[in-house]
């Protein structure tokens, strides 16, 4: 067997190589799905429910359908045979019992469930024609009381959404040790208790959700394109879940996409339609969504409802920690949605901390609103919100130093096995405490709070020590906890005559940088320059197989299956270069792209054995096959485990109530880099989105009606750059365990701990005048009201 | 309506007959292949449709082509050189790894050349300031204005 | 967006006359026009572009007041030497309105014509008691707005310049809605040689007012604290998401406090 040389990956490895797919970038030469276009599109449009939640009476069509350009309009009706959009994860309730699933049909059946629901798919030569024949359908609604938000919706006498889902239940279910928990709350010295909410958030990647839908009827196949952070799934269940097409028959694209974020996981309503319309009428039909759409019709995040509890010995030593939360998922079961409050939140409640006793039980609700799926984070950021505020708030109470509680919690043995289910396989949270400490310059914070003082100002400084389990995920572990489908990855390393290189990957790229990032693997390890490595992703006609790009899975999923097909390469090669050096393979040795026998200056390059595989005139024949073409699957033994330490320091205008981000410092630990310039990206980005969801962001229905009052930017304030300040990152790395990478994953990490760092650093300031409770955003109107209220209890002002 | 339209985009001369309606980015985008230039949002906030009308950045999504009848249109496709070297502003965005997934990219880069061109020495405040009217949700702007700053450098030489 | 017809006159007579005959709507910079037929929340069946009439356009001192063309875009004002140099806190509220792209193309005129309950232009008018000319007469800011998206202006009538007076002293403090954008609340405060002072708000309420009180207070002492100290009276303000009636009114006493403190 030939040797692996992994010293090689020293080359490029840990480099910020520039990305390769900036050129096209920023030459305005991208593809995105809207550049896509087709000889005879048409264009489609959906006509949608005004209303949260009523029974549709009738719809008529006609003068719709002879205006103008108009080619066709489908509604619910006509989709015989086509089955409701599916849930990928089956969440068995405490009480044994699978979850209430009700269906999720593509247009509108007979009801209809939040404001935004599609009712029916237009199709005309233009946008314009399409919404004028919108405007011409007349349907007639009997509008039903609506529920809107969970408390409401879960309450005796509220109106129900579905018949099977009875006082509007997906399941409770619940992690951990209850009785375990009650002894230890019995004995504790010290109790904290915290009522929070994690406010609801509308994803908002850039590009809105777009997709091409054609059908080819010589070939009786279909070819889509689609904003998909993985293709392979939304063929996978549109083609054997809803539509009943063979799936071989069906290619489906997602080219370059602006962002992603969670929202583009699912698969949606839009494109299955069009799909199946693509056949009906025989011409493309495109469609891209205006914003306001997007804000209705995108997958919503977040939106919990907690009540907590932390038990503490005199030493403020974690006892144990009982929650308690209420989940929406909002009118129907998005793909992952029930996954997102259970298995990816509860599991994370330990933290970085040694809690010996954790019980969470969880209720998720149906409500008229969109549904609600995974966010840039997906359950952590919940996670880390409550264990992070909640230690927060107990330090405050027992009067131990922030850093100094946590501390006194830190696991420092690893493997660590927690209370709920996560084994940690390596960490160093102290390391990472310590530096973000000193690159917060924590020990000047006191003097900062007395110039802030001095200008009337309040200034405060919050912590949040997370951790994440991401590197989705062990297959059999994510089947046994009620996944429907596997979560390996796969790659394929194709060399070719020449000796430059084409990997193929299931890791869809929109914005990670997986085309720079995964060429530098290939290179380092191969010995060729980053240049001669081409990476594609996103084609389902191109690429083998794929699970897709979320849960900061690409590099120790992803990039391990590339790995592992490069291992396959390698040990090829070696068989080749064995013959042509007329050498055992045991004495052949592969380093810096060259495979040399051991102890001799005899060797051959990468290029030759690769050019002599495709012309196999001296070659082992009769023993291996000719051709460099390997492609592995790879499925992970464990999660990975991302920790670190966020700090963030604000400044308050208590006459107005704004906040402002004076500084925020991340020391993470990511395990092994591969290019340091993306991970910083990936951390500004995720902390921007974490600052947003802290400060700035709320997607807001309207209680009685379910109208979305935050249905534009106009409303709903997204960061911009004067909202925020340059960040200070850093990282510390404890490799992992268990993929040869060493990679943990980054994506989500800056989301995950900067809503509780900030809110932290909020509640520290506003503790000077007395304010001991605020909800997610600290915008100016409850910040100004929470210190009012602190002032004068007798007013009242809004939430 | 079809009314007869005559502009310069990206230094060649256009004539079209447009329906009045048509926005300049779907002129752009539809009639000119030119899709470089992205359509974020429907209230004109995001910035991603920013171009160039006679040197100055405008959102190209809120207004109609006919507004810009007789003027110099420059896109982020009429930025690079005919031997293919990048505007400094694109190579700085470059080096400095200020785009992510790159749809807001061109009209943030637009932003960006127009802001250097009215302040050449922009400090971080300024620049932060002056890009208000361009949306990132994947940078977290923090290496935009890194990139600002070196694209300033590197156009003031 | 609705179909539309668009027409392209040379003069303001041709511009009224056109607007007279289809029912149509004048297009300046086409900022918020736009905007909501992108929407489909306008359906102006005729647009009359003027951004083809040359007496729209400019900027000019004319003795003791500044006078604005109807067509000057936001960006000009922000820009303008004149302004800069004779009321300089006009160039700092058009420096401030939307962003730059936005300032680019949106204009005086057109933002008057308008009325965004959350504009600042209505401000800068109310609180300088400025004229606005149209093509037929002049009419004062203390005329001129009527309500939510609602002015004095017949529906063919143009504006054609703002003649404001310069005062001795002037500033405008805006607090932005965090989405927006636009001014939660914004304050105007103009203080005139003779000692007088006027208060112009806007965004507070449904369309820009004075206020009173606060005008009242500065004139005992034309001091930030004397502004701030005014309890401004919640009702009949807006009420919304990002600012209760009850906010608005205390933002409104610390912005005109602001204004004052900022003024030169």
């Amino acid at each position: 067997m030939g040797a692996n040389d992994t010293t090689g990956l020293a080359s490029v490895i840990g480099q910020p190589v520039l990305r390769k797919e900036d050129a096209r970038f920023l030459t305005g030469t991208g593809q995105y799905t809207d550049d896509v276009s087709m000889p005879r599109q048409t264009h489609a449009y959906f006509l949608r429910s005004p209303h949260a939640h009523a029974a549709i009476r009738a719809i008529d069509v006609v003068k719709a359908k002879g205006l103008p350009g108009v080619i066709d309009i489908f509604t619910g009706a006509d989709l015989t045979g086509v089955n409701g959009l599916p849930c990928g994860w089956l969440i068995t309730g405490s009480d044994g019992k699978p979850m209430n699933e009700p269906p999720h049909p593509v247009l509108a059946q007979g009801k209809v469930r939040y404001v935004g629901d599609a009712v029916a798919l237009v199709i005309a030569e233009t946008v314009d024609q399409a919404k004028d024949a919108a405007e011409a359908i007349v349907v007639e609604y009997d509008v039903l009381p609506a529920a809107v938000n969970v408390v409401d919706a879960l309450a005796p006498g509220a109106p129900q959404l579905h018949g099977e889902a009875p006082g509007n239940k997906c399941y409770t279910w619940a992690l951990g040790d209850r009785s375990a928990v009650e002894a230890a709350f019995a004995k504790a010295a010290h109790v904290t208790r915290l009522d929070i909410v994690n406010n609801r958030l509308v994803p908002n990647a850039i590009e809105p959700r777009a997709a091409l839908a054609s059908y080819n009827r010589a070939e009786d196949a279909y070819t889509l394109y689609v904003t998909s952070q993985n293709p392979h799934v939304e063929r996978l269940l549109m083609t054997a879940f809803v539509l009943g097409l063979p799936e071989h028959k069906v290619r489906v694209i997602a080219p370059d996409v602006g962002g992603g974020f969670g929202s583009k996981i699912y698969l949606y309503a839009e494109e299955t339609a069009m799909v199946w319309a693509s056949k009906r009428i025989n011409r493309p039909i495109k469609w891209v969504a205006e914003r306001s759409e997007s804000f209705l019709t995108d997958a919503h995040g977040r939106d919990h409802v907690t009540h907590a509890e932390l038990a503490l010995d005199k030493d403020g030593k974690f006892l144990a920690l009982r929650v308690q939360t209420t989940a929406n998922m909002g009118a129907y079961l998005s793909t992952f949605a029930s996954c997102i409050p259970t298995i990816l939140y509860a599991t994370l409640l330990a933290g970085q901390y040694t809690t010996p006793a954790i019980w969470c039980e969880v209720t998720a609700a149906f409500t008229n609103t969109a549904p609600v799926d995974a966010y840039r984070g997906a359950g952590r950021p919940e996670a880390t919100y409550v264990v992070e505020r909640i230690v927060h708030q107990a330090a405050v109470e027992m009067g131990i130093p922030q850093d100094e509680l946590r501390r006194r919690n830190f696991i420092r043995a690893f493997p660590y096995q927690t209370p709920v289910a996560l084994n940690y396989d390596i960490g160093n949270y102290d390391q990472t405490l310590d530096a973000a400490m000193e690159m917060a310059d924590v020990t000047g914070f006191g003097a900062r709070r007395d110039e802030s003082q001095k200008r009337g100002k309040l200034r405060g400084l919050g912590y949040a020590s997370y951790i994440e389990a991401c590197g989705l995920a062990p297959s059999n572990v994510a089947g046994a906890l009620g996944a429907r489908a596997g979560l390996f990855e796969a790659g394929e390393v194709r060399v070719h005559p020449t000796g430059s290189v084409t990997v193929f990957t299931g890791s869809h790229s929109h914005g990670q940088g997986h085309e720079t990032t995964f060429a530098q693997i290939v290179a380092a390890r191969l010995g060729v320059p980053v240049d001669n490595v081409s990476v594609v992703h996103g084609d389902t006609g191109r690429v083998p197989f794929g699970m897709g790009t979320y849960g900061s899975r690409s590099l120790a999923v992803g990039g391990t299956a590339i790995v592992k097909a490069l291992d396959k390469i390698v040990a090829k090669g070696s068989k080749i270069a064995a013959h042509l050096l007329e050498a055992a393979e045991t004495d052949i040795e592969f380093k810096d792209g060259k495979f040399s026998v051991a102890g001799t200056d005899r060797s051959k390059t990468f290029a030759e054995i690769a050019l002599t595989a495709y012309v196999p005139h001296n070659y082992p024949l009769a023993t291996l096959e000719p051709g460099l073409n390997e492609t592995a699957f790879y499925d992970p033994t464990n999660f990975t485990y991302p920790a670190g330490t966020h700090i963030c320091e604000v400044e308050i205008d208590p006459d107005t109530g704004v906040v402002e981000v004076a500084a925020f410092t991340a020391c993470d630990d990511f395990g092994t880099i591969i290019n340091p310039m993306i991970v910083a990206g990936q951390v500004h980005g995720g902390v921007a989105q974490g600052l947003g969801q802290a400060l700035l962001e709320h997607c807001v229905y309207d209680r009685d009606s379910g109208q979305l009052l935050t249905g534009s930017m106009m409303d709903y304030a997204l960061p911009r750059a004067d909202d925020l300040p340059s960040f200070t990152v850093d990282t510390k790395v404890t490799p992992c365990t268990h993929n040869p990478l060493g990679a943990k994953g980054c994506g989500e990490a800056g989301a995950i701990g900067a809503p509780a760092a900030m809110m932290n650093a909020v509640m520290d300031a506003l503790a000077a005048v007395g304010v001991t409770h605020l909800d997610m955003p600290a915008s100016p109107q409850r910040v100004w009201n929470a210190i009012r209220q602190a002032r004068d209890p007798a007013l009242v002002g809004h939430a | 309506m079809s009314v007869s339209l005559a502009m310069t985009v990206n230094g060649k001369p256009v004539a079209a007959d447009v329906d009045a309606r048509t926005l300049l980015v779907d002129f752009l985008r539809n009639q000119l292949s030119l899709t470089g230039t992205h359509v974020g949002c429907d209230t004109a906030q995001c910035g991603a449709c920013t171009v160039h009308v006679d040197g100055q950045a405008v959102k190209s999504c809120n207004v109609l082509a006919l507004q810009v009848q007789g003027a110099s249109i420059v896109t982020i496709e009429g930025l690079i050189a005919e031997d293919g070297t990048m505007h400094p502003m694109q190579e700085a965005f470059r080096d400095c790894h200020g785009l992510q997934c790159g749809f807001c990219t061109p009209g943030m880069v637009m932003s960006a050349i127009d802001l250097v061109n009215r302040h050449p020495q922009a400090d971080e405040a300024t620049i932060r300031a002056e890009l208000e009217g361009n949306l990132c949700r994947c940078t977290g702007y923090h290496n935009i204005v890194k990139a600002v700053r070196q694209g300033a450098a590197a156009m003031g030489k | 967006m609705y179909t539309v017809e668009f027409a392209q006159p040379k003069t303001l007579a041709d511009a009224t006359a056109t607007l007279a005959s289809t029912g149509g709507r004048p297009l300046a910079g086409g900022q918020s026009l736009v905007a909501a037929m992108k929407l489909r929340l306008s359906q102006p069946g005729t647009l009359v572009s003027l951004s083809g009439i040359p007496d729209l356009k400019g900027i000019r001192r004319d003795g003791e007041r500044i006078v604005i063309g109807a067509m000057t875009r936001h960006a000009e004002v922000a820009s303008s030497d004149i302004v800069q140099s004779a009321m300089p806190a006009l160039s700092s509220l058009a420096e401030g309105i939307g962003d730059r792209q936005v300032r680019n193309m949106g204009t005086l005129g057109g933002s008057l014509a308008n009325n965004d309950p959350a504009a600042d232009w209505p401000a800068a008018v109310l609180g300088t008691g400025a004229t606005i000319r149209t093509d037929r007469r002049a009419l004062t800011a203390d005329d001129f707005f009527k309500g939510m998206f609602e002015t004095a202006l017949a529906a063919d009538e143009i504006i054609t310049a703002v003649d404001f007076p310069i005062v001795q002293r002037a500033g405008y403090a805006k607090f932005p809605n965090p989405a927006s954008r636009f001014a939660l609340v914004g304050v105007f405060v103009a203080r005139f040689a003779n000692g007088d002072v006027r208060v112009a708000v806007t965004g507070a309420a449904p369309s820009v007012f004075r206020a009173k009180a606060i005008e009242d207070a500065l004139k005992r002492s034309f001091t930030p604290d004397a502004a701030k100290g005014v309890a401004v009276d919640a009702s009949g303000l807006n009420s919304d998401l990002h600012g209760s009636a009850e906010y608005r009114a205390h933002l409104i006493s610390v912005m005109a406090s602001r204004a004052v403190a900022a003024m030169s």
